[in-house]
């Protein structure tokens, strides 16, 4: 238990760290304020509390109850995804939103109201939420849900874990028939052809979203490719490796450069040599590619990295996308996985809930100092001028006008706010 | 499927020790102070997969109450085959050194308890023929050293006693395994800083699984406790008395 976040950046200072192991058990004794950190797999500074105290949830990691037949499970809030994959799809379940990776905890996914390539369906993560149980500093504990202090449960989704701590919850599951999908793998050169693929799959396709070559330019530009998939009818498949590579220390420098990544990106790109592809693949690498190496966050270097995800309104995101994906082009930084996928209509129930209709982007920078803070203020220009926003789970640096703009209903937050957990990001953008 | 006693169940060794039991559909029986605990663990167990679970408290150092507790686990499991201690406290050396009453206590927590426990279930062992007795005991046991020798102490009674008891019941077909645990990140050890030679306790329960399952004898985990503890161990006296450690 480290106390950081997966990007590196910021490093958190005069941070108490504080196990939490019993979820009967009233808050412990802090100064200052706390804040509830699972995994720490927000990317910026929403799971620090730099000068004040981290309840670290992992050690709330039991299940409580599965019933088998309903789907319903319910687990303590330090209880990992991945945990409840193992447990669960052998007999038949599945999450019903699964962000990128797997190593995030049930507080965590439901405090960041987290999505996944199913958003068109499925919508948010708290759409499965049957409720929770939220403990506030002065010792209260609420049971809510979408019926029962429904007030309370929209503040507390996508509420970054302000509105107090969420010690355990009931999740609904959905029904799959085994471990595998069916992807079919289409090559597309430019932004208009993903978003006319996009269309035509989201009625046929539960999971749809693209890689996107984030180096390229000229008539290159907007080139990727879009992966569309359903959970398979499959008695047997491919089992995913059971090596587990690492990234053993932290090189000096970050490994991501601008030769590393056009060679990268290009290379992947012709990856692919047919149009389209298919293929049957097990969860762990369709889900979860990245999961594969462990603490890859280190390939950045000491100085760490900073992601950047965005959402443009469905009128402006094809135009939006081509002006982001310029920049970033131009700017020669960028990553080797650049996302982008097109949400659903469906309203968020999160009063700080990111996802909304249009298209959203995320990739990778590594710091690189001043250049990298201006390049993503000139992305946060095009977001802003789109009326999009941009997802404080990732964030750690975005300037708290820019925040309050992408959020403006951020006030409504304050009757729920518990006056004794705060955290380095919401400082930042309301002080 | 195995019939397990697990005693200090709401340690964290050994609730990482009881998923992995539970994920393989064995039954458990959970012994420990705290009822309210011992249930959260239970309920999480019987998700993961036990076919049976009970729970009994118990202070361990109540040496009349012991036999009931065993009584009841044999009841509720449908017979035992396989029992775990890992109960247990970590002495503050300072105090013990001024207090012949936590000296007392220390031992009692860690050692004569552990011996009480294991002397009827070693008997109920013999007689049926069969069973796999593994405990906790600790590298700690392996020298007295100033800054721990009295949790040390009580450690090496436990050991010394693991090691006659298996040869008394090696021709019974009991097996008697003595655990070695290193340093584990655990909520016993919270206050101190931790280094490379640190194990998570997952870690550790896969280690004790796979010790009971080969019947192994003694288990230094992780395994690299056991050459350390190897040349701390032949460091001659004179030399180890002008030593810090």
């Amino acid at each position: 238990m480290s106390g950081t976040s997966w990007g590196r950046y910021p490093q958190p200072h005069d941070q108490r760290l504080l196990m939490l192991r019993d979820r009967d058990a009233p808050l412990p004794d802090f100064t200052g304020t706390a804040l509830p950190h699972g995994n720490g797999r927000s990317y910026g500074d929403s799971c620090l509390n730099s000068g004040g105290t981290l309840l670290c949830t992992r050690g709330l990691d039991r299940f409580i109850a599965f019933d088998a037949e309903r789907g319903l499970l319910r687990c303590e809030a330090g209880v990992l995804l991945g945990e409840i994959l193992d447990l669960v799809v052998g007999q038949g379940w599945f999450l019903p939103v699964t962000p990128g990776t797997k190593y995030v905890t049930v507080g965590g996914a439901i405090a960041n109201d987290v999505h996944g390539k199913n958003h068109h369906v499925n919508g948010c993560f708290s759409e499965h939420v049957a409720g929770f149980e939220l403990l506030r500093s002065d010792g209260s504990r609420r049971w809510c849900s979408a019926h029962e202090n429904a007030d309370w449960f929209a503040a507390t989704v996508g509420g970054l874990g302000l509105t107090g701590l969420i010690t355990w919850a009931e999740l609904r599951l959905q029904r799959v028939r085994g471990p595998w999908l069916n992807c079919e793998t289409h090559r597309f050169g430019s932004l208009a052809e993903f978003f006319a693929l996009s269309a035509a799959a989201e009625r046929d396709y539960e999971y749809t979203v693209a890689w996107i070559d984030c180096a390229a330019r000229g008539a290159a530009a907007g080139r990727g490719h879009f992966i569309c998939a359903n959970h398979a009818p499959a008695a047997d498949g491919p089992r995913p490796s059971r090596r587990r590579l690492s990234v053993p220390f932290t090189p000096p420098l970050s490994l991501i450069n601008r030769a590393s990544l056009r060679a990268f990106n290009t290379l992947y790109y012709h990856r692919q040599r047919a149009r389209v592809q298919q293929a049957l693949t097990h969860y762990e690498p369709y889900f979860y590619p990245l999961d594969a190496i462990g603490r890859w966050n280190r390939i950045y270097g000491p100085r760490g990295f900073l992601q950047y995800q965005c959402v443009l309104p469905p009128a402006a995101a094809e135009a939006g996308m081509g002006e982001l994906l310029a920049r970033i082009a131009a700017s020669g930084s960028g990553s080797f996985l650049a996302v982008l996928k097109v949400f659903g209509t469906r309203k968020s129930a999160g009063i700080l809930s990111f996802p909304r209709p249009g298209a959203t982007l995320a990739l990778d920078f590594p710091n690189g100092g001043p250049a990298t803070f201006a390049l993503l203020d000139a992305l946060d220009e095009v977001v802003a001028g789109a009326g999009g926003a941009v997802y404080p789970a990732k964030d750690a640096r975005v300037a708290g006008a820019r925040f309050r703009g992408y959020f403006p209903a951020w006030q409504s937050l304050q009757p729920y706010l518990d006056p004794k957990f705060s955290s380095s990001f919401w400082r930042r953008v309301t002080e | 499927m195995r019939r397990i006693l697990i005693v200090g169940a709401t340690s964290a060794i050994a609730e990482a020790t009881a998923r992995l039991f539970a994920a393989r559909g064995d039954a458990l029986c959970l012994v420990g102070r705290d009822a309210a605990r011992l249930k959260l663990i239970a309920d999480d167990l019987g998700v993961r997969g036990a076919v049976r679970t009970a729970t009994a408290t118990l202070d361990v150092t109540d040496f009349a109450a012991q036999a009931a507790v065993i009584d009841l686990a044999e009841r509720e499991l449908g017979g035992l085959d396989t029992v775990l201690i890992a109960h247990g406290t970590l002495t503050d050396q300072n105090q013990a050194q001024e207090s012949v009453d936590t000296l007392r206590r220390e031992f009692d927590v860690n050692a004569l308890s552990v011996m009480a426990l294991l002397t009827p279930i070693a008997n109920r062992f013999a007689a049926q023929g069969y069973g796999d007795i593994a405990v906790i005991s600790s590298v700690a046991g392996d020298r007295g050293r100033m800054s721990n020798y009295v949790y040390g102490a009580a450690k090496a009674a436990v050991t010394a006693f693991l090691s006659g008891l298996r040869q008394r019941l090696q021709k019974s077909g009991v097996n008697v395994l003595t655990i070695k645990p290193g340093f584990v990140d655990t909520p016993m050890t919270k206050d101190f800083p931790k280094g490379a030679l640190w194990a998570q306790p997952d870690a550790v329960a896969a280690g004790i699984v796979k010790a009971i399952d080969k019947r192994r004898s003694v288990a230094y985990l992780p395994w690299f406790w056991w050459p350390i503890m190897g040349v701390i161990r032949s460091v001659p006296e004179f030399v180890f008395k002008r030593v810090k450690l």
